[in-house]
């Protein structure tokens, strides 16, 4: 932003320093405006799309007193490619790596809420071993998706080495992910029934020594932030908004909970496995930046106890359901089974159909509440699908974060409202 | 959730305060849903997030979605959320088609929750739905001289065309 600013500075010096010479004898320039009127000269400022500080293509139109914003509009829109109406001609398990492209750093939630969401529609009740499976892969996506948040907004905060600790970690859970399912990202793991693998042998072990290093990192993360004199000056006291306000624009996840508010869908809806856990939920006080920052590092290591938890509690037996209409039959039975034969063949070429119906289902992601609203029309398309991303709510919430504050500070909170812009723009 | 009875005593006494409010009633796969009709859509809601008893001050989702062929066409749906009970309750404002060139028309619920504008917005912008007394009813992630309400069901899946100069200049 201080480039924009800068440009239009100069290029406005520019345009005096060229007419000058040229005209003669010009009367002196009048003197400068009156202290009164510049106090109150207000420049409008265009932030992005392509602004590293934006975390993505996001616009910004800010309205600047000085350094104070007054006034700032958020233009989003400029990464939409239409995965909603895509799904629309696409079977139902062909939608699944699709939304899973809408938010790219939380890509298994979009799967299960779309996953879930069809398992309830037509009813389909997935096995234990697969409620634990898909409960351990949500919670290291949760660790990967804040790491990715921890590492970026705290370079934009001037703390550079965070970056590389933080996508050091990263890159351990991709290798996890990328053991399990053969991709570091977009790995279309779940399946409307279950997930579509079982966990390969040594990726126990793997995960173990993982879960034990992670909260040795977190605490070295907090041990090169908590007392650094910049971040606390840049975050505590910055970016507040009452927990009443946010709950009037919608805003959920760790923004909510850093104002004070323990709402968590984890807890307080019954899906997955996950009242079988004993985890805590961080709450702030104050809802500041620095609330967010503490929230969202806390929730790192109650994530770790989870997937120990799933880990230690997976159940033996079948990782997908057995329900030849909706799953694919084991490879292995192709050969022999005419039956299963007839039944991969159905799946592959037309998929299976689901009965008339509308389901809302919603969980909780990094950035809060995840819903995915799915009309079934009997066919099998589904015939609307639709995405409550919360990074497109809380967006809502930016204006009154950085509101007669500094243009700084508002850079600071936007790095802690963490949106996705491939998830806002969908 | 309002189980099945909870939903009719809900209904019936949403009947008593604004009679022809709810056209019907619903409750599939676990999830409780009221239609009303849109007129008395800002009623409704009204009455669900105040009276007592019921509550529901949390709007989770607010999306349209297109029935085509079916009469009325259009919906707006409300996902209502106590988040004291934890429960949700879904509310389905049908809207008839007005036909060629007028627009489906609603109230807006901004004022009743804030969250409601960025969502009101992205339901014009794909359905084509307008929301009377909405601060602000611009398209908000399609281009701004875009034509045409693409989520809905008789609008064709296909590409944008794309102007490759390149090509043009070479082989065009």
């Amino acid at each position: 932003m201080a480039e924009a600013a800068g440009t239009k500075a100069s290029t406005g010096a520019q345009d005096v320093g060229s007419g000058g010479p040229r005209t003669e004898a010009q009367p002196p320039p009048a003197g400068p405006p009156e202290a009164a009127a510049r106090e109150t000269e207000v420049m409008t400022v265009n932030i992005g799309p392509h602004h590293p500080a934006t975390h993505g293509v996001l616009r910004l139109v800010v309205d600047l007193e000085g350094e104070v914003v007054k006034d700032l509009k958020p233009i989003i829109g400029y990464v939409h490619t239409g995965i909603e109406k895509s799904c629309e001609d696409k079977s139902y398990w062909k939608v699944i790596p699709f939304v899973e492209r809408m938010d790219y750093v939380s890509y298994f939630f979009q799967m299960e809420a779309f996953c879930g969401a069809v398992e309830r529609l037509i009813e389909l009740e997935i096995p234990e071993r697969a409620k634990h499976l898909r409960v351990i892969f949500l919670e290291l996506n949760r660790i990967h998706s804040h790491l990715v948040w921890l590492g970026t907004t705290a370079l934009d905060l001037g703390a550079i080495s965070m970056l590389w600790y933080c996508f050091r970690e990263r890159d351990r859970i991709l290798d996890l992910f990328e053991m399990a399912t053969g991709q570091r990202m977009h790995t279309r793991y779940f399946q409307v029934g279950g997930v579509i693998e079982d966990i390969p042998v040594g990726f126990e072990k793997k995960l173990r020594e993982f879960i034990a290093e992670m909260p040795v990192r977190v605490g070295q993360y907090q041990a090169l932030l908590d007392r650094n004199e910049v971040f606390l000056s840049r975050t505590k006291n910055t970016g507040i908004v009452s927990r009443e306000r946010l709950l009037e624009l919608g805003v959920t996840g760790p923004l909510l909970r850093a104002a004070g508010e323990p709402w968590d869908l984890r807890k307080a809806f019954d899906y997955l496995a996950y009242p079988k856990f004993d985890f805590k939920i961080p709450i702030g006080t104050v809802g500041d930046n620095y609330d967010r920052y503490r929230v969202r590092v806390a929730e790192m290591v109650e994530s770790t106890r989870i997937v120990e938890q799933a880990l230690d509690g997976l159940p033996e037996g079948p990782f997908i359901a057995d329900d030849r209409k909706y799953v694919l039959p084991p490879r292995s039975e192709l050969p022999t089974s005419m039956e299963s034969l007839i039944h991969h063949f159905k799946l592959v070429t037309e998929g299976y159909r689901v009965g008339p119906g509308e389901i809302y289902y919603a969980i909780e992601s990094p950035r809060g509440e995840l819903g995915c609203f799915v009309l079934a029309d009997g066919s099998a398309k589904p015939a609307r699908v639709h995405f409550r991303d919360p990074s497109f709510v809380n967006l809502q919430a930016f204006k009154d974060m950085s509101i007669d504050g500094y243009i700084a500070d508002m850079i600071a909170s936007l790095g802690m409202l963490d949106p996705i812009l491939g998830g806002v723009d969908r | 959730m309002p189980d099945a009875p909870g939903l009719e005593l809900i209904r019936g006494e949403i009947e008593q305060d604004h009679p022809g409010a709810v056209l019907d009633s619903g409750f599939e796969h676990g999830c409780a849903s009221l239609a009303i009709a849109p007129e008395h859509a800002l009623a409704v809601l009204t009455w669900l997030r105040d009276s007592a008893g019921h509550e529901y001050r949390f709007l989770s989702s607010l999306h349209a979605a297109d029935y085509l062929p079916a009469e009325p066409r259009f919906a707006v749906h409300y996902e209502l959320l106590n988040r004291d009970r934890v429960e949700r309750i879904r509310v389905k404002a049908l809207l008839a088609d007005p036909g060629e060139d007028s627009l489906p028309e609603i109230d807006s619920c901004c004022e009743l929750f804030p969250t409601a504008e960025f969502q009101e917005r992205e339901a014009f912008d794909f359905f084509g739905i307008v929301f009377r007394g909405h601060p602000d009813l611009r398209r908000i992630l399609l281009p701004e001289d875009y034509v045409g309400w693409p989520q809905r069901r008789d609008f064709p899946v296909g590409g944008e065309p794309v102007t490759f100069t390149y090509n043009e200049r070479n082989y065009g």
